[in-house]
This record gives C-alpha cells, structure tokens and sequence, in this order.
C-alpha cells in the first residue's frame, strides 16, 4: 500500500523516498531577491537536479553567517525586498522540488509565527530552517508550523552534545541539517574534518534523512560528505558565483555538476 | 492614608519589588523577553557560562576576589557627589553617582573584571568582545593586560572614526581591534561579527559582552555584576538624603548595563526608576518585540522585520536594541524609559561641565538632559532629589564635541 504523505511529513517522504531510492540528496540554496530575476536561479537549481531548494529570506543581521551569504542579504535588501514580497513570487514559480525557506527568528516572529506560517504555507514552502531558534525556544513557535504543513528543520553542531542531538533528532521534522563546523556559512577549501562525526551522531540518534551544510563548496566536497551524510546543502559557493555575475544556466551548470559527482559516487 | 496603613502598603509594594531584578531561571526569562536565541553551536557555551556564573556567584572566594579588585584595581567605591550649583540652578536635589571616576573611565570595568575572572577561572585565556563608544573594549583589554589574557575587540568601522582615542588605547593595552564592515558599521554589527567569531572559536574564547544583552545567562549575569553601582548608590543616598532614598533614580540606556546595575539597588524602594534612550536609537518608545543577538526584547525595525539602524551622537547608545530586563520593567511599569536628543546632550554636557567641573561622556549626559528638561515639572518636581548615574567621562568625546562647537 502507497502512503500519500501529506502536510507536515511531505517534506520528510520526499526526501526520504529519494534516499531510499539510492539518491545523495543535493539542496543547493538562493538568496531570495538576490537578482530582479532571482527566481530563475531557484528553477535552474531545481532543473539541474536539486531534490529540494533553500530559499534564504534575507535578515539584516544574519548571525550564522560568513561573508558571502552576508553580501547576498544587503544585495537583495538594498533592492526592497520584503519576506512577503519574496514569498509572493515564490509562490508564483512552478518547480518540481520542495521549497525550503532558510531565515532568522526576527523575521518569523514579526507578526507572530502563525502569521509567518501562513505565508509560508500560501507559497508551498514545505519546511523551515531558523538557525536562531534552538530547541529550547521552539515550544511557543513550532505548533503554528506543524498546523500549516511546514516541517521545522532543526540543526545540529559538532558542539550538540549526545542527549541535546537525540531530542532535535526527535523535534525535527522533514530533516536533520548537519552543521559541518563550528563556524558561520562560507566557501571552503575543504570538508570540515568535524562534518563525519557530526553526520555520524545525528544518524545514530535518527532514521530521519541527514543533510549536511556550511561550507560545501565543489563536487569533491559533496561527495566526500555524502558517504557520511544522506545529502548536502551547498550554499555560499553557489551565491559567491551570482554575486560575481553568474547567469541562472551558469550556476544551473554548477549544480548539475554536484548532481553529477553525487550520481557517480 | 494614616502611618500604619500606609506602612503595611509598602510592605506589600516592597516585598512584590524586591523579586524584581531577581535570578531569571534557567530559560533567562523577564516576562515575555530574554531567552536564548543562538545556533546550537553555541549552545553548550552558554549553558557552561550558565554554570559557571551560578557557580562564581555562590562562590565567596571568587566574590571576594571580585570585590577586592574592584575596590584595589578599579578605585571602588566611587563617590557620590552632591551637583551643588546645578542643584541651585535647577531647584532639585541632584546627585551623581561617579562611575566616570572608575577605572578606564567608565563603570564597564565593573562588568568586565567579573567576566574576566569567571573566565579564567574557567579556563579560558582569550577575551572576545564588542565595542561601540570604545569604553567597553578599553575596559576589555584593559582587564586581559591584568590578567595576562589575550584580547579581540570587534568595533565598527564608523565607530572606529568617531572614537579614535579608544582604538589607540586598546591597541596600547595589546588588544586586536578589528574593523568591522558590514551593515551600518556600528555597535550592532560589531555584536553580530563577535557572535560569529564565538562560534568559531568557542572552545577558547570566552565573549565578554559589554552590557545586559545577548543570549542568557548574559542579561542577568552582567546586570549582576553591576550591581555594585546601585548597592553602593543606595549605601551612599542613606548617608547623604535626609529621606535616605532618592525620589527619582535615573541612568542612560544603551544595551542598559549602568541602568540595570543603579535600578537594581533601588527597584525594592519606592523611588522612580527613568531610562534615557537616545532619542535616535530608543528601543522602548519606538521598537517593538523583536530577537536580535540572541534575546528577545523591543527592537528598533521595521515592518518586515528588517532591524533598523540607530542614530546617536554618542557611539554608546546607537544600539538598535535594549537588554530584555528594561523590557519588562517598561512593561510592568516598575521603570520609565524617555529619550533625549542629540541638541539636548550636548547642552547637559556643557552645562554639568561649567556648573561642577566634571565633563561627563555623551553616554551619560543623555541621563543629564532628561534632569535639565524635567527639573521643576510635574516629572521631577521642585523640591524633589534625583540620584544621575553618571556612567562615564567625556574625554573620549573631546573631540567630537570640537567638531560641534
Ligand atoms: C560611558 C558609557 N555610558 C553608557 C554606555 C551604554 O551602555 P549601557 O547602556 O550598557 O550602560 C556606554 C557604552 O559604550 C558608555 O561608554
């Protein structure tokens, strides 16, 4: 019998079908009006062979994160952005993959986190990922979410001791993000050596699919994280490449790149 | 009202205020703000700077030694001097408590030297903090020279200009200051790029931060370790006032850290408790609820939730946020929160400078042109005694303060 997931688990059965299906999971992320034509960045991602897409709603003080995704949220900012006005194109694109929306807790909070997951929901974002809203400050925030259908999408650090990992391994819905270092998003030279330990505990505390982010920046980098990991997250690298004036097919090749590297592992 | 009733009410009033500014428990919560809002990589830091505090502070020997640096280091107690001539002028009975006689010049010592003690005594040998006015990161590496500890003062770009003085003073105690770029190149960016350099060196480093902000146990913990300020204010006003108490008690606010020290020495009397915002930057009269660096409290923003940039004269106060205790004491009414302007400071400076011989920091004189403007009104009325904290010394804005003459 096929299970039709629906609500607040569609997020997790997609992911969850494609891992099962012998797939690394590969999300590569957007900066929400980084561009006028910032959506064609998400469906270029999303052709190229993304299984989900992080959308970042750009926040004035982004504290998780280095310069790069830094640049990307005064870039888009500067151009007037809103999170409403980004959602309201969001929710115009036609894209095969779930959306995810990465921001911070102000911005989830403004006008009540009911409201907030409305809006998310209104736009077909699935999940949820708010690095500024730990576990012990979910209680008063999730349920909105849960009611809305989207999967709050909890983090883990190499610092996430044993006992904390086990009860946000539990809490988070549609995945786990594995933060491979103790340090803010941005382009690296190469996988953290802390990424395996921490993909290794969060899968030890859960079934639940696993991705791993921060500093994920070339194929090798995928690959080396993915036998360790159900997916990546690539981030910083990809908005480096718009920043410097990449078009959207351009940064499309790049994740068929990544695509191509997790394919062939 | 007859004596006996009135002493049972403020028997009443005394005992519902003396919980006030009080151990906040383990979730940092002042009413609806505070809290804990970092990514999880700093969560297991916090929740050991947690037990470590509680740990120092039920501690007599690390509060002994505390107390003894303040008092052989740091030149504890500081007066409390009578305004005489302002005082006629004004027809009310000002007095200021003299933090700007502390050492470093400002009363950031007082918090600086209790964190730099809780960190060595929990092993860590490197200071991180953030500076607006500069005050904050000179007591920083000031406190890392004593303690042979190494010291990283983020400061913004912009502030790094208006307080050139305070960047060669860190630089002489032997601390980095580090130029930070983004956003509006102040105090709230500089907090943002020490948070990120927390994380990043977390095992190491422990973040000093400079007022009541930031996630918990940071509010409470710095707010008890000034303390100290409106201990002694209070000990002092005893001996001085007739009434033994002040009728109003009144302190700048940028993050809120002298306010909250003076506030808590005085939030169990019945005297009236007044923050000064800057008027561009004020958290209470135009934020709303709001989380930035790590709590929950009002902040300055906009209708989406962007934050907003403060705009102060004083580098001190362009905070766009308030520690979340103000918050609440705001929301219960316990404590008022006003604001004065850039016009009006510089006024109060000038004046308490010719009137008594002290040139108080801009910070302060925010606390000062809330006592010029309200003296003689229903708010402060004539007759009546108001306790200024006077937060700092103005030498450090000598030069800013030429550029406005
Ligand atoms: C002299 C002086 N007073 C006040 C402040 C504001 O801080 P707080 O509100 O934490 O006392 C500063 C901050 O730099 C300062 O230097």
């Amino acid at each position: 019998m096929t299970v039709v997931a629906t609500g607040v688990d569609r997020l997790e059965a997609h992911l969850r079908g494609r891992r099962d299906a012998g797939r690394a999971l590969l999300v590569p992320y957007v900066t929400a009006g980084i561009s006028a034509d910032w959506t064609r960045y998400v469906e270029a991602c999303a052709e190229a062979g993304a299984d989900a897409v992080e959308i970042g709603l750009p926040f004035s003080d982004p504290m998780l994160d280095g310069p790069t995704i830094q640049e990307a949220s005064h870039r888009a900012l500067e151009r007037g952005v809103t999170p409403q006005s980004l959602l309201a194109e969001l929710a115009g694109l036609a894209v095969q993959v779930p959306l995810v929306v990465m921001t911070y807790a102000n911005i989830v909070l403004r006008d009540g986190a009911p409201a907030f997951a409305e809006r998310l929901s209104a736009a077909g974002v699935s999940g949820l990922i708010v690095p500024d809203l730990p576990l012990d400050e979910l209680d008063d925030v999730a349920a909105p979410f849960e009611a809305a259908g989207v999967a709050m999408i909890l983090l883990a650090a190499p610092a996430t001791r044993p006992d904390r990992l086990r009860r946000i391994a539990e809490r988070s819905r549609g995945f786990i993000y594995g933060v491979t270092v103790m340090g803010t998003t941005g382009e690296r030279d190469s996988l953290a050596a802390s990424a395996a330990g921490v993909a290794e505990r969060v899968r030890a505390a859960t079934d639940r699919p696993v991705l791993l982010g921060f500093g994920i920046s070339r194929p090798d980098h995928a690959v080396q994280a993915a036998a360790h990991a159900d997916g990546v997250v690539v981030a910083s690298a990809l908005m480096r490449r718009v920043l410097d004036g990449a078009a959207p097919a351009e940064v499309g090749a790049d994740v068929a790149a990544l695509r191509d590297a997790l394919d062939r592992r | 009202m007859d004596l006996m009733l009135r002493g049972i009410a403020d028997g009443v009033v005394d005992s519902a205020r003396r919980s006030m500014m009080d151990d906040p428990g383990p979730l940092g919560r002042f009413g609806r703000f505070g809290g804990r809002y970092v990514p999880e990589a700093l969560i297991p830091a916090c929740e050991a700077l947690e037990e470590g505090f509680r740990d120092a502070w039920a501690d007599a020997t690390f509060r002994a030694t505390l107390q003894q640096t303040l008092e052989l280091y740091a030149g504890r107690p500081t007066p409390v001097t009578p305004a005489l001539r302002l005082s006629a002028e004004l027809g009310v009975t000002v007095l200021l408590k003299r933090e700007d006689l502390a050492h470093t010049g400002s009363h950031k010592i007082n918090n600086v030297l209790g964190q730099a003690l809780l960190a060595r005594r929990m092993g860590k040998r490197h200071l991180l903090a953030e500076t607006g006015a500069g005050q904050h990161g000179v007591a920083t590496a000031t406190a890392a020279a004593l303690f042979g500890m190494r010291a990283t003062v983020f400061m913004g770009e912009r502030d790094m200009e208006r307080q050139e003085l305070n960047v060669f003073r860190m630089r002489l105690l032997g601390a980095e200051v580090v130029p930070v770029t983004s956003g509006s190149r102040t105090l709230k960016d500089a907090c943002s790029e020490a948070l990120r350099a927390w994380v990043t060196e977390v095992a190491d480093a422990h973040y000093c931060i400079g007022s009541v902000m930031g996630p918990h146990p940071y509010p409470w913990m710095v707010r008890e370790f000034q303390r100290v300020v409106g201990e002694e204010a209070r000990a002092q006003c005893a001996g001085l006032l007739p009434a033994a108490q002040p009728d109003v008690v009144v302190a700048c606010v940028g993050g809120g850290s002298n306010a909250a020290g003076t506030f808590a020495g005085f939030v169990d009397t019945t005297a009236r408790l007044v923050g000064v915002e800057a008027a561009g930057g004020a958290a209470i009269t135009d934020g709303a609820p709001g989380v930035l660096h790590g709590f929950q409290s009002q902040v300055l923003q906009d209708e989406a939730g962007q934050v907003r940039e403060a705009h102060s004269i004083s580098a001190g106060l362009d905070y766009p946020g308030i520690g979340p205790e103000h918050a609440h004491l705001a929301d219960i009414g316990r404590a008022e929160y006003v604001t004065a302007t850039d016009e009006e400071v510089l006024a109060a400076v000038e004046r308490l400078a010719r009137a008594e011989g002290i040139l108080p920091a801009l910070e302060s004189s925010h606390a000062l042109a809330w006592v010029l403007r309200a003296a003689g009104t229903p708010a402060l009325p004539t007759g009546s005694t108001v306790l200024v904290t006077l937060s700092g010394r103005g030498d450090k804005d000598a030069e800013q303060l030429a550029a406005r003459r």
